[in-house]
């Protein structure tokens, strides 16, 4: 699904991913984890294209071609989503219209009609529950005046209409309740299956209480360090990020 | 390694894209000789078979207008116009005597007509829009006459009005608008050929959108319209005006007057959708349009709102303004004006508050790109009888790129303590992260940049009538589109 070999990347001069390598199969589950300013966050913004990041060096292949080659929208319409740590707000745009536009985009890719409005309806309303907003969420402007919890859920109800092949989410968890945590867990979960797979962005266990991972990976300045199961994430909440490095 | 968006690159090639209205239509013209002179007016006016009080005012117009000199405070650089290599009369041959019937205009007119979106016989039978079509000089034809009529409403071109309504025309023609208010309504009072006339009958709520198209066809013509919207007490009238011109090289001038007239509980709703030639990228060609639009609450409780959406014309010289004499008048303005390659727009409006307790709401929104200048300049007077008036401004500017100007000019008067004047401004730039969010959920940056504008302008199309609505933003999205870098 997703291969990373030795990536290097700058953002203003500064290189923060100091060769990365990182493979992901269809249907695993990956997380992340690392301190704060080792290049979690850098990471999801390379691989979705943010055009202030500079690739320095390696590769990334994603579905069989050259991901780094491709516009950001491109890379959306193959199947890579990145849900945001802090999404932007859109304003005078409502949620419906933006919904509606990324799930049309993705189907012009694939040589499908627009989907009709009826049945774009009927899905916002369905994910909408799923990740326990409330209708309004529909005609409001895309993340404007959104508390964090609810642009964490508002991401969730893109990934849920998108179908994506490979969720990326930065800090899903971040600043969540108990309550909104487990929304986390069950969109996750409900959607795991064998052709798709997700990379997991987070600080805390806890999350992976929620969603179990294949792979649990740690990240200090700019390379992975260490791999392994869940036990490595127990063993960080032991002893820190400096007791791993140790 | 580069990447392969780079989103300044793309913003900039965002905003090259080509005018759609371009085209000229090929008829014989009935046109006099470039120039303005006293004879010049009486032969136009001669031509209208006007009566004597139309012509001695066309005169005392244009006599105050020789006096006058250009006015230069606008933010807006303007090449010397030759007044006197302007023709000011210019009419479709088959015209001269007058259609009687649409079966009567020339085919090939209304086949511009259908080019430009409003097939005339269709309008008709869609959903109840009045079209009064303006072709250079001459109204060609105004559909719906009749179920008009039946409401009592009068819409007909205002060379008609002048001839069979003088005693409306005559007490209100420049009574909003003097011959001497300006230069260029100075220069439209002598000249004025056509354009439209409205009067809504006392109590009557308009069955219908009222709509004038306006077109320059002729080259190195000045068009000139005139309209005069009354609406008498307790009535009701929504008008909407739509403009296009062929793509030419050198400059056409374009110098309107509107004047609309609100008495006691009546109220007009007045929205433009511009979309003139506004020039190629290098500033080449393009209209100028120096438009003089004013409204006067007169009644009690009136209300007059004037909506516009602006993205043509190579300079925009645009006050549409609201003169608040009847106690509890309301008058708004909701503006959208988007410039790009070297076009110059300075446009806002004037509230004057004279009566107790008016409102007036101004919602601005400028948008800028390429190398282009964009101004707001809004004047809003208080006078000492304006007790407990007030109003709310908002200016909002949007650039786009980094070659273009927005401007923000608000002037402030105010004589009554009671009254309460709020004034809000921003500036911002499509920021590069709302463009990537967009791009990274598989949208395509040209139709991102149009989203997040169209987003900007939302309370403002809000206020268009439905279908003008989808026109406005559809309008914007060809006016941005171009390649993509």
């Amino acid at each position: 699904m997703l291969n990373i070999e030795n990536l290097r990347a700058a953002i203003e001069g500064k290189e923060i991913l100091q060769g990365l390598d990182l493979h992901i199969r269809p249907g695993e589950v990956h997380a992340i984890m690392g301190p704060n300013g080792s290049g979690k966050s850098t990471l999801t913004r390379v691989l979705s294209g943010d055009p202030r990041y500079q690739v320095t060096g390696g590769g990334v292949d994603f579905l069989g071609a050259n991901l780094l080659e491709q516009a950001p929208e491109q890379r959306a319409r193959n199947g890579l989503f990145l849900s945001y740590q802090y999404p932007v707000a859109i304003p005078g745009v409502s949620n419906i219209q933006f919904l509606k536009a990324a799930v049309n985009a993705q189907r012009e890719a694939q040589n499908l009609p627009p989907m009709d409005a009826l049945q774009m309806l009927e899905r916002t309303r369905e994910g909408i529950k799923r990740v326990s907003l409330d209708e309004s969420f529909m005609q409001r402007p895309v993340n404007e005046g959104f508390s964090g919890g609810e642009k964490k859920r508002n991401e969730l109800l893109q990934m849920l209409l998108l179908e994506p092949r490979l969720c990326v989410l930065d800090e899903a968890d971040s600043g969540l309740d108990i309550d909104a945590l487990k929304v986390v867990g069950e969109v996750v979960n409900g959607m795991r299956e064998a052709n798709r797979s997700f990379l997991l962005i987070t600080h805390y266990r806890r999350l992976l209480d929620h969603i179990a991972p294949d792979h649990v990976h740690i990240l200090t300045a700019g390379k992975i360090i260490a791999s392994g199961g869940m036990e490595l994430a127990e063993q960080l909440e032991r002893s820190g990020y400096r007791g791993l490095a140790a | 390694m580069s990447n392969p968006s780079d989103s300044t690159a793309t913003i900039d090639a965002l905003v090259r894209s080509e005018y759609q209205h371009g085209f000229v239509t090929d008829i014989e013209m009935d046109r006099i000789p470039p120039g303005l002179s006293e004879d010049v007016i009486r032969t136009i006016s001669a031509k209208k078979n006007e009566p004597e009080f139309m012509l001695e005012w066309r005169l005392k117009a244009y006599r105050k207008w020789r006096e006058m000199p250009l006015p230069n405070w606008a933010q807006l650089n303007i090449a010397p116009i030759d007044f006197e290599a302007i023709t000011y009369y210019a009419a479709p041959k088959s015209m001269a005597d007058g259609p009687k019937s649409l079966d009567e205009v020339d085919p090939e007119l209304l086949r511009t007509y259908e080019k430009l979106g409003i097939p005339l016989h269709e309008q008709q039978m869609l959903a109840g829009v009045a079209v009064d079509a303006v072709f250079d000089s001459v109204s060609v034809a105004t559909t719906f006459k009749k179920s008009l009529q039946e409401a009592g409403v009068i819409f007909c071109p205002i060379s008609e009005a002048i001839q069979e309504y003088p005693e409306l025309v005559q007490k209100y023609l420049g009574s909003v608008v003097p011959q001497g208010d300006n230069f260029y309504a100075a220069l439209n009072s002598a000249v004025f050929s056509d354009g439209s006339f409205v009067y809504i009958p006392e109590g009557v709520r308009c069955p219908l959108e009222l709509s004038t198209y306006f077109r320059i066809n002729a080259a190195n013509t000045g068009q000139f319209e005139r309209t005069l919207i009354i609406a008498d007490k307790r009535s009701h009238v929504s008008y909407l005006e739509g403009c296009t011109a062929p793509q030419r090289d050198e400059n056409q001038l374009h110098a309107a007057v509107v004047e609309l007239v609100a008495l006691d509980d009546a109220e007009i709703k007045y929205s433009t959708v511009q979309n003139w030639y506004p020039g190629d990228e290098e500033g080449r060609g393009g209209i100028y349009n120096f438009v003089t639009k004013r409204g006067a609450c007169l009644g009690a409780r009136s209300k007059i709102s004037w909506t516009q959406v602006e993205t043509g014309s190579a300079i925009t010289w645009k006050y549409p303004s609201v003169i608040l004499r009847g106690d509890h008048s309301i008058g708004e303005f909701y503006s959208v004006a988007l410039t790009k390659h070297r076009q110059q727009a300075d446009t806002g409006t004037k509230m004057i508050h004279l009566g107790a307790n008016t409102k007036s709401s101004i919602i601005s929104k400028g948008i800028s790109a390429g190398r282009s200048q964009n101004s707001y300049r809004g004047l809003v007077r208080m006078s000492p009888r304006a007790q407990n008036a007030r109003n709310f401004t908002q200016c909002d500017s949007l650039l786009i790129g980094h070659q273009c100007g927005a401007h923000t000019f608000p002037y402030i008067e105010s004589r009554q303590p009671s009254a309460v004047v709020e004034h809000e401004a921003s500036t911002s730039r499509i920021s590069e992260e709302q463009l990537f969010y967009l791009q990274s959920r598989g949208i395509d940056p040209e139709q991102a940049v149009a989203m997040i504008v169209n987003g900007f302008c939302k309370e403002v199309f809000d206020q268009l009538p439905m279908e003008f609505a989808v026109e406005a933003q559809k309008l914007l999205e060809i006016s941005l589109e171009g390649s993509v870098g």
